[in-house]
């Protein structure tokens, strides 16, 4: 086998994409990001750099925010990952972020909405209860071409309303 | 924008690792977070035959607060610490807070939880944060290779713009951070162009107080500014000034006069200049305060 041969080979790859187990023969050069669009149809995610700086790719893997184009896909094996298919409630309605960036008018063309997403809902299991200043320190890492932000931040603040809302109703 | 192919190998622990590095040969690099070598393969700027992913070495996945060798206390990160790791972890940030001062400005969260602090290092970008905390404590990378180890001090460590001493085949296994003796405070300030960037400046500065609150030991130490970390002492300008007193500002521009910092895109060699200037007064007067505050609360405690 010469090398290229070899560089191409095919390496069974294994996740828990949104709670179901999803498996695929992919070469070790695919990134997670293509994994998901490409192997996993989950076009959801979204790519708009590729090297790191736009965030528009952010899913969850572990439940930790990361960049799915600055991964192989190989090095997940095994992993636990949530995208923005995700993030809906289990009975597909609304999530509380996507329902406060309706709410809040947090986005425009929405190419960037899918990265916002995942990483807010990261940000508010940390920090149910944020300032505005910290909601806006959260989604320094993406990038927004259409809304200015304001309506993201907002949307930060109302999605932990919403979340802090719903669980106060459950228990009463 | 798509990365070239590599033969991928996914060792289980580190002396696997050190056989796989040993039987690959030269064309062969480590993947740790990828927040470097990804970016840069998607962008074909690297093309490795061989990938070597250290992301299943779980023993070396540790932040651990010690005491040195020399009774010292120490900061031992592994390689598979990610930055957000150290920067979380309460027994380091209590210890060394310089730690996370300075992470908080590595990059944005999301690429604080992949990339790896001792990763940051190898990788010795004269922007990283890391490299100058590395050089301002006087810490330590520990390499390996199959049949060898050695530990390198951070002056020998840095060798050029994205280049440390590590060579083809070795394996970075940790970074050992010494804490500062005595009465010391620290503080990180930089500058960027947007939030999470690389900064156009950025300083860490420590500042040591004496038992009557005089400045013992005054130190920076920079980023951006030229082709590896650059540590200055300023005690020169400050020592035995009585903490209130010290004069910062004239610390700043002493260590600014001792730059050589070079234009590019993002600024020119003068601005840089200014700007070390100004962060430098303010790191260490933050610094001092820092250190003054932990002065009373000894003395508080002791009462
Ligand atoms: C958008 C963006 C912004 C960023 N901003 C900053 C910033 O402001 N400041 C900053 O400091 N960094 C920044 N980074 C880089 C980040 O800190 C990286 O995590 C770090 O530079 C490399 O760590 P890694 O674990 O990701 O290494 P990798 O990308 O996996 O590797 C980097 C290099 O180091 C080598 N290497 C890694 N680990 C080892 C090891 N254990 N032994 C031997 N060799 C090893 C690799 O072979 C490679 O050559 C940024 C990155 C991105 C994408
Ligand atoms: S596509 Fe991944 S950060 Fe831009
Ligand atoms: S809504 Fe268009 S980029 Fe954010």
């Amino acid at each position: 086998m010469t090398d290229t041969d070899a560089a191409e080979r095919n390496h069974p790859v294994t996740m828990l994409v949104n709670g179901v187990h999803r498996s695929a023969e992919i070469p070790a050069r695919r990134l997670l990001s293509d994994f998901l669009r490409h192997d996993l149809g989950l076009t959801g995610t979204h790519v708009g750099c590729e090297h790191g700086v736009c965030g528009a790719c952010t899913v969850l893997v572990d439940g930790r925010p990361i960049r799915s184009c600055l991964q192989f896909a190989v090095t997940l094996d095994g992993a636990q990952v949530t995208t923005i298919e995700g993030c809906t409630r289990a009975d597909g309605e609304l999530g509380s972020v996507q329902q406060a960036f309706q709410d809040c008018h947090g986005l425009q063309c929405g190419f960037c909405t899918p990265g916002f997403v995942t990483t807010i809902t990261a940000f508010l299991d940390e920090n149910p209860d944020p300032t505005e200043d910290e909601a806006r320190e959260a989604i320094a890492g993406n990038l927004c071409r259409c809304t200015g932000y304001q309506n993201i931040v907002a949307s930060v603040l109302r999605a932990a309303e919403l979340a802090n809302g719903s669980a106060g109703q459950e228990s009463t | 924008m798509k990365p070239p192919g590599f033969i991928y190998h996914r060792p289980e622990t580190v002396e696997d690792a050190l056989g796989v590095l040993a039987d690959v040969g030269p064309d062969a690099k480590v993947l740790a977070g990828g927040q470097s070598l990804v970016p840069m393969m998607n962008m074909r700027l690297a093309a490795p035959s061989h990938l070597v992913d250290v992301n299943r070495l779980a023993d070396l996945a540790y932040v651990r607060v010690g005491t040195a060798a020399d009774g010292g206390r120490e900061v031992a990160v592994g390689a598979l610490a990610r930055h957000a790791d150290v920067e979380r972890d309460e027994a380091a940030r209590a210890e060394l807070p310089l730690l996370a001062q300075a992470l908080r400005y590595v990059a944005h969260p999301t690429i604080r939880n992949r990339g790896t602090t001792v990763g940051s290092l190898v990788h010795a970008d004269p922007s990283g944060e890391m490299t100058a905390v590395l050089a301002l404590l006087g810490g330590s990378v520990e390499l390996r290779t199959a049949t060898a180890s050695r530990t390198v001090p951070a002056g020998e460590f840095f060798v050029g713009p994205l280049e440390s001493c590590a060579r083809a085949g070795e394996l970075a296994t940790r970074a050992v951070f010494p804490v500062p003796a005595g009465r010391t405070g620290s503080s990180w300030h930089e500058v960027a162009r947007r939030n999470g960037d690389y900064a156009v400046c950025g300083v860490g500065a420590l500042v040591t107080l004496d038992d009557v609150g005089r400045v013992a030991g005054a130190r920076v130490a920079y980023i951006s500014v030229g082709p590896v970390p650059e540590v200055l002492s300023v005690a020169d300008v400050v020592e035995q000034a009585p903490v209130d007193a010290a004069d910062w500002v004239a610390a700043g521009r002493y260590a600014a006069d001792r730059l050589e910092p070079e234009s590019d895109i993002h600024a020119t060699g003068e601005y840089r200049r200014h700007l070390a200037g100004v962060l430098t007064a303010r790191a260490l007067r933050e610094a001092s305060a820092r250190a003054a505050r932990l002065e009373e609360t000894i003395l508080e405690g002791s009462r």
